[in-house]
Parts: structure tokens; C-alpha cells; sequence
């Protein structure tokens, strides 16, 4: 079957089964590796995406179960909040292997487009669902502030 | 990704009529379903999406009390549409699985599928909600049956739950940091004709009512009240994260806060 998604501001045509996973839709099909296999069942984060601005797992979001929404990945995230993430993220080197880190900054620049000023009680809620097997936690709560500041201007 | 095939339909009637077919089962937000499917533990081979049905969503408050949810309302609107008539249901969305998990999971999908670690079976039974579905009114103190069993028939849909509004009520949720669903979660809620105390994650056969508790409160609405009782570890979950002495334990110290924040 053929697909019509919106992704990242362009209409693109997906030729595969209704029920297969967004991800590899992104990955496979249309060559968008930015987002990233975790797990597959939907616990790590890794392949956080945004439906329609909302922070979703594109690993059990069957294809067939987008109804017109707005996709958003890493390769095509933009905005002052995902900047201002993306400048504190290489400012304190959050990353260290780097693979959980698209769905990272997924998720921190949704929380921050949000929160402006998050606490870290709202970092903690927002983040809870994106693992990190190197354990950068902390740096990523603390990129998190910068980020906040780096935004306010 | 396990093979299956998915229809849409835009009513309820259509999407019950789907659910005539052998093997077909309802889908809501999938939080819960489609990595259950990936592991293989559930096939069925046909997935009917309540997602697109305008008639079960949304929330809507009434001017006399009383707050309707739509089955396929997501947590996170729940947690918004409520904060105001229901802070303590608010709360208690907000806090479910992740944001991920709250932008597509539903209460809906929750009840149905009745974890006995999920925490809007508890805020429902504590609550007294009616549970509608598209054949009959369900009574919450009916619905739940057991491990993920419910009162629902082959095919039946939930289609929205109405929660009467406390005077005051809590839910305090134990956190099982890597699952996200409560170790144990106990909620409490006061109304006029009496106190509703409600647990999750404790028992083997899901979610119940602490009915010790309830008495004690209506005699005596504080955390002093319920200090000296306890519930039995016999029948309770054991497992790596929490023995059933402890999952007992928590239930008591819960109920404690939960009064106390009331």
C-alpha cells in the first residue's frame, strides 16, 4: 500500500504496509536515520518523534495509524527552543556514545518549548521516558537549564 | 513488525461491527497493545482504532458536578481538561507511563485492559465512576474482575467513563522507576455520602477497595484513623521490585499520605 505522511514540512510517499512501525518508515524507507531502534517495544525513548508538536514513539505508532498529522523528527526539528537545546548540548558535550541522544533532544525541546523555565522536578517528569545507557542524566538535566537561560536570551 | 491488519472506522457502531470478526481487537492509544504484539505475547489479527471516533473523545464538564471522558480521550488531555473540576484525576493522568505514553495512551485503553499495577483503574474505583459502554452502564465497583480481566463482553466498547467529583480527594503513586506503573498506588476520594480508598499494584487480582479504611475515615476523616490498620500480604504481588510484606506496607503509608494531602 501506498502512504502519504507529512514529514518535517514536506509531503512524502510511503510504499509499505499499513502496519508497519513509523520508525522504519522514517529509517527504511525514506532514509531518515536521525531517529533512532532502541528497543522496539516502546520503554527507551531512542525513537521519539512529534506527531502534530506532541513527543511520540514512532516504534509503535503503526503508519496506517497517522491521520493526517504534522511528523516531525531530529533531521527536521526547529525552533527556538530546539536550538537553544542543540547549543547547550554541545556547549556541555551532554553526549557520550550519543545513540539515545535524538530521542533526547526530542523530548528536552518539547519540555522546554513548553516550560521555558523548567524545575528539575519538570525535567525529571518530562525526560522519565528517555533511557540512557551511558547515564548522562545529569548532564542532560543541567544542559537543560542552560538551555533554558540560552532561550530567555 | 508482527503482521496485521488495521481499520479505522468513525463510529462506534461501525467499529463494533469490526470487532465481529474472529481474532479482531480494539486498539486505543497502543501504548500497551502494540509492544504486547511485538513481543508476540498477544496476535490478533485484526486491529479495530477507536482513535478516529469523534463521539469518544474529549472532556466535558457538567454545571452540577460530574465530569464525562470520552474512552478515547488521551492522558494528557485528561491531565488538562480536568486540573480545574478534578485536580486529584488531573494528577493522576499526569503522572501515568512518560509524556509519550500520555500523548497517545487513553483512559479508554487503560480500563480495558485492567493492569493491576495502572493507576486510572484506581482513580475509577475510587472515584464511584460509571464506566459506559456502547450496550450498557457499568459501575466501577463491577468492572474490575481481576488480572487485566473486566466486566466487558467479546466486542463491547467502552465508550466514556463519568466520574462524580469529591470533595476532596488524592492519589499518591508509588513510582516502579523502570516500569513506570506503580509499585503501588492508593487513592482516596471524600464525598458526602462517604469515603471511596481505592489500590493498585498490590493485589494479584488487581485493583479493590480497602474497605477497613473506608470505615475508619468516615468515622474519622485523618491520617490518625487508619495509623494502626493494615492489609494482609496474603494474595498481594511479590516480585524482584517489592515482596508482598512491603507492597502492604506501602498500602498503608499511602493511604496515610493521600489522606493527609486530601
Amino acid at each position: 500500500m501506498s502512504f502519504n505522511l507529512k514529514i518535517n514540512g514536506e509531503t512524502r510517499r510511503v510504499d509499505a504496509d499499513g502496519d508497519t512501525p513509523l520508525l522504519w518508515a522514517l529509517r527504511d524507507e525514506l532514509g531518515l536515520t536521525g531517529t533512532k531502534f532502541g528497543c522496539g517495544v516502546a520503554s527507551c525513548g531512542a525513537c521519539t518523534v512529534y506527531l502534530d508538536g506532541l513527543p511520540t514513539r514512532s516504534c509503535v505508532t503503526p503508519i496506517d495509524s497517522i491521520d493526517g498529522e504534522e511528523i516531525t523528527t531530529i533531521d527536521g526539528l526547529s525552533g527556538k527552543a530546539s536550538a537553544a537545546i542543540r547549543q547547550a548540548w554541545t556547549e556541555m558535550q551532554v553526549p557520550q556514545c550519543g545513540y539515545c541522544q535524538s530521542g533526547q533532544i526530542m523530548a528536552a525541546s518539547a519540555l522546554l518549548a513548553e516550560t521555558p523555565k523548567p524545575t528539575d522536578e519538570d525535567i525529571d517528569g518530562a525526560m522519565e521516558g528517555n533511557v540512557c545507557r551511558c547515564a548522562t542524566y545529569h548532564r542532560i538535566r543541567a544542559a537543560i537549564h542552560r538551555a533554558a537561560e540560552i532561550q530567555e536570551g | 513488525m508482527y503482521d496485521f491488519e488495521l481499520v479505522k472506522p468513525s463510529s462506534v457502531a461501525d467499529a463494533a461491527a469490526a470487532l465481529g470478526d474472529e481474532d479482531a481487537q480494539a486498539l486505543s492509544g497502543g501504548q500497551t497493545l502494540i509492544p504486547t504484539m511485538k513481543q508476540r505475547l498477544a496476535m490478533p489479527s485484526k486491529l479495530v482504532s477507536l482513535a478516529g471516533i469523534e463521539e469518544m473523545q474529549g472532556v466535558a464538564v457538567s454545571a452540577v458536578g460530574g465530569i464525562r471522558i470520552g474512552a478515547a480521550t488521551t492522558h494528557a488531555t485528561v491531565a488538562k481538561e480536568v486540573a480545574g473540576s478534578y485536580p486529584a484525576l488531573a494528577a493522576l493522568a499526569d503522572g501515568i507511563g512518560d509524556p509519550a505514553v500520555r500523548n497517545r495512551g487513553t483512559i479508554g485503553g487503560s480500563l480495558a485492559n485492567n493492569d493491576p499495577s495502572a493507576c486510572y483503574p484506581c482513580g475509577t474505583l475510587a472515584s464511584g465512576a460509571t464506566i459506559n459502554t456502547n450496550k450498557r452502564a457499568i459501575a466501577a465497583d463491577d468492572f474490575f474482575v481481576g488480572l487485566f480481566e473486566t466486566a466487558l463482553e467479546e466486542g463491547e466498547i467502552i465508550t466514556s467513563v463519568d466520574f462524580p467529583t469529591p470533595s476532596a480527594a488524592n492519589y499518591q503513586k508509588f513510582d516502579q522507576p523502570a516500569s513506570r506503573f506503580a509499585l503501588v498506588g492508593v487513592m482516596v476520594a471524600k464525598f458526602d455520602d462517604g469515603v471511596r480508598v481505592a489500590v493498585t499494584g498490590a493485589s494479584e487480582s488487581g485493583v479493590f477497595r480497602w474497605s477497613e479504611a473506608e470505615a475508619a475515615l468516615n468515622g474519622n476523616f485523618s491520617a490518625d484513623a487508619v495509623a494502626g490498620l493494615s492489609v494482609s500480604a496474603d494474595g498481594l504481588i511479590s516480585d524482584m521490585h517489592g515482596s508482598a510484606d512491603y507492597r502492604a506496607h506501602l498500602v498503608g503509608v499511602l493511604t496515610m499520605r493521600a489522606v493527609a494531602a486530601c
